[in-house]
């Protein structure tokens, strides 16, 4: 067992922990906090794959911007525990985990069946996964869909505005 | 004895945490936490990226990364001015309790 | 100047004068007239700008990548899909006016977000990458999330937008996921490479599988087709009825667009029988199964769509239903995975659009308080307003595909070419549906015509609502009576 192995299962098994902390945790914080953990992790795991750059943006947008916001969110509408469900056997959730298990075993048998003991080329891999080298390549030769997602994400700022102004005038 | 990772233990890593992410969708009932099993599910994505990326050695996967994560910033903001404006009017943001219309 | 910038016009001019349009919007200031013809001039540019890069001959090749990265492709289809989308946006603004001015007071933001939506709309057409397909698909999502729960005031416009916003967001993962795997199995996101890489046999077929079933999932959510509508009769039934009519038409075409953009890539015509690998026959395979299974959710699309629609007591989620079920016509032309198939979605696309979008003006006329929208209301509207009543009906014969309006040469296209791939349950259960939806598309016409109502509804603003109502009644009409030349140019665009 080598370094990068040890590493890979361990970074992997806490990324799966704190996910399923996520959607099990009654309080919303608690959930927040399992996910930015998660967020470092799958960090890990990408660096692991030698790809720095997204490994950096993984840490500032998601777990520095987006949770931030969410964390805000919760904190400003005050969100309690959540109240025991009305119903002891929800149908929706005995689907959802009938359905969940269903795709899980599907995708599973067919990934494991499809193993190949290759590992990656790791300086091509190191080389693309520069600052440097996606810079280059984001405006250049993707230089519209950049511009594109610019627009986007105008159109994200108009409409949260639009929709969270609180008075009429 | 494993020298190196293969791509397939990658794949079923992100498999898990996309289902685990679907699974929090359907079952749970705050509209934040769907949310944010919502984001694992494209985290789990992007992790399906990166790895086709290194693995073949090619840009474009981890350029569509960037892509991903811009469009899951935007999406937090819509969604969470969504789940406000519902709370002004509704002083819940629980999805079930919501069925003016038929969830 | 590149010759890219001027094939590429409509999509960059709807890219800077949607956003341009907010600035306009910040800088007049309390005159909404300017923002208002701003955004009607500008979609009316960019539909010119389209119909002047589908009357030229744009070579296949030979551009240089470093401005577009081979991620967006020039005019045929996606310069008729422009003008298409930019007359939606329009109609949609015109009939916008005097539905906000009465439901709600504050609306200017309400046509840059109609701009940002045909923005996104454009961009999925001209998508020759995964990633501007899928940009173009999210702009799309985000501006109809806003759109939906614009009127934030009114609870059941919210509770549509926090629907919309969730299913949305959650079959977009199913989306990228697909695109994800996609790109594994064939190393690439660059449309006609994959195509490429496809038919040379040199990908790997597990994943491509995966992938399409997974971009199925997300696709078909987009397009609202079973097992994933439910959410459509709720959303359109709760937002705003302007953002319905735009929401249910132009999205829906956007969809398909993006449904035939995938299928042409990933499910070849012709897999060429010369270079038979242990692949290829393993290929013709997963395409066939690929066909039966968006067959059987066609099929099953279209029933449920209309006899859903039977049942319904309220014409607005009538009209959703009724959508629904149109989704399920549209992809027998994905089934039929041929030239003629996608000709005759793009005809009936167009159709429907005019003719669902003219419906839906009427029902935000008639709308008031987010109330009189039920049967009941429309009685005796024959009476006070024979005008609507007859355009009114002019638009239900059309979807229910009665000749002479555009609905009934869009139905036969589609038939014809999913009987021709050997498709004929599909087509015989089509027409069943057909004959279905008959009843209550008709059964509206009756009520308006011949059930009387003493203190009968009277209309009271109907001002720019006259321009989207006399636009859809013109295509509806001409394309019902003239629909050649549409279709020889559908053919020829593919």
């Amino acid at each position: 067992m080598t370094l990068s192995v040890v590493l890979f299962a361990v970074l992997s098994i806490l990324a799966i922990a704190s996910a399923l902390v996520t959607i099990t945790s009654k309080h919303p914080i608690r959930s927040a906090m399992g996910l930015v953990f998660h967020f470092f992790m799958l960090a890990g795991l990408y660096l692991t794959l030698s790809a720095q750059f997204i490994a950096a943006l993984q840490v500032l947008v998601y777990a520095g911007a987006i949770m931030v916001l969410v964390i805000f969110v919760i904190m400003l509408l005050n969100l309690g525990d959540e109240e025991k469900l009305k119903y002891k056997v929800n149908p929706r959730q005995v689907i959802g985990i009938f359905l969940g298990a269903a795709l899980l075993v599907m995708l599973g048998t067919i990934y494991v069946t499809n193993v190949s003991v290759a590992g990656f080329n790791k300086e091509i891999a190191a080389n693309i996964g520069t600052a440097q080298f996606l810079g280059n390549e984001l405006y250049t030769k993707y230089i519209f869909p950049v511009e594109a997602i610019g627009i986007l994400l105008t159109a994200a700022i108009v409409g949260a505005i639009v929709l969270a102004k609180r008075k009429l005038n | 004895m494993l020298q190196s990772i293969p791509l397939e233990y990658y794949l079923i890593i992100s498999a898990v945490i996309f289902i685990i992410g679907s699974i929090g969708v359907i079952t749970r009932r705050n509209a934040i936490i769907i949310f944010m099993s919502i984001e694992l599910m494209l985290n789990a994505v992007n992790l399906t990226l990166v790895s086709f990326s290194s693995f073949l050695g090619d840009v474009s996967g981890q350029i569509f990364v960037f892509f991903v994560m811009s469009v899951a910033a935007a999406e937090a903001a819509i969604g969470l001015a969504i789940i406000l404006a519902l709370f002004r009017s509704k002083q819940t943001i629980y999805v079930d309790e919501v069925n003016l219309l038929k969830w | 100047m590149s010759m890219e910038i001027i094939y590429g016009m409509p999509l960059f001019l709807i890219a800077a004068l949607s956003v341009i349009v907010l600035l306009v919007d910040a800088f007049t200031g309390k005159n909404k007239a300017v923002a208002y013809y701003f955004s009607i001039i500008s979609l009316l540019a960019v539909a010119v700008s389209a119909a002047i890069s589908l009357n030229t001959n744009i070579p296949k090749s030979g551009f240089d990548t470093t401005i577009t990265g081979n991620n967006i492709t020039f005019g045929g289809y996606a310069a008729f899909f422009d003008i298409i989308f930019s007359l939606a946006g329009v109609m949609t603004i015109f009939a916008s006016k005097p539905y906000m001015k009465r439901e709600f007071k504050e609306y200017k933001e309400y046509y840059s977000l109609v701009m940002f939506a045909v923005a996104g709309m454009i961009m999925v057409s001209h998508a020759n990458s995964m990633l501007m397909l899928f940009i173009g698909i999210e702009l799309m999502s985000f501006s109809f999330y806003v759109l939906a729960g614009f009127i934030r005031t009114r609870i059941t416009a919210v509770e549509s937008s926090l629907k919309y916003f969730l299913l949305g967001s959650f079959a977009s993962g199913f989306l990228v996921y697909g695109i994800a795997m996609i790109y594994g199995a064939t190393g690439s996101m660059i449309l006609p490479d994959i195509l490429n890489k496809i038919t040379t046999g040199n990908f790997d077929i597990t994943y491509l599988k995966v992938g399409f079933a997974l971009m199925l999932v997300g696709l078909a959510f987009k397009a609202a087709a079973f097992p994933f509508h439910q959410w459509a009769p709720d959303v359109y039934h709760g937002a705003p009825t302007v953002s319905t009519g735009f929401m249910s038409t132009a999205g829906k075409a956007a969809a398909l667009i993006a449904f035939v953009i995938v299928a042409k890539s990933v499910l070849p015509v012709n897999i060429s029988v010369e270079s038979v690998t242990s692949g290829s026959l393993e290929l013709s395979k997963f395409t066939d199964s690929a066909r039966m299974v968006i067959a059987v959710i066609s099929a099953i699309t279209m029933l449920i769509g209309n006899i859903s629609a039977l049942v319904q007591k309220n014409v607005k989620r009538m009209l959703a239903y009724s959508s629904v079920a149109h989704a399920g016509y549209l992809l027998m032309g994905i089934v039929a995975n041929n030239q003629d198939g996608w000709a005759g979605i793009m005809f009936y696309a167009t159709a429907y659009l005019f003719m669902q979008i003219g419906s839906f003006v009427i029902v935000g006329i008639i709308e008031q308080n987010n109330e009189r929208m039920n049967f009941d209301d429309y009685t005796g509207l024959r009476k006070n307003h024979p005008w609507i009543a007859a355009l009114m009906a002019i638009f239900m014969f059309s979807l229910a595909g009665i000749p002479p309006f555009a609905g009934f040469p869009g139905k036969y296209m589609l038939f014809v070419a999913a009987v021709e791939s050997g498709y004929t349950w599909l087509t015989i259960i089509a027409v069943i549906s057909s004959v279905i939806s008959m009843y209550f598309y008709i059964g509206l016409v009756l009520t308006m015509y011949f059930k009387d109502n003493e203190n009968g509804l009277i209309i009271t603003d109907i001002s720019s609502a006259k321009i989207p109502l006399a636009i859809s009644f013109v295509f509806v009409f001409l394309l019902g009576i003239l629909p050649g030349s549409l279709i020889d140019l559908a053919k020829s665009l593919f």
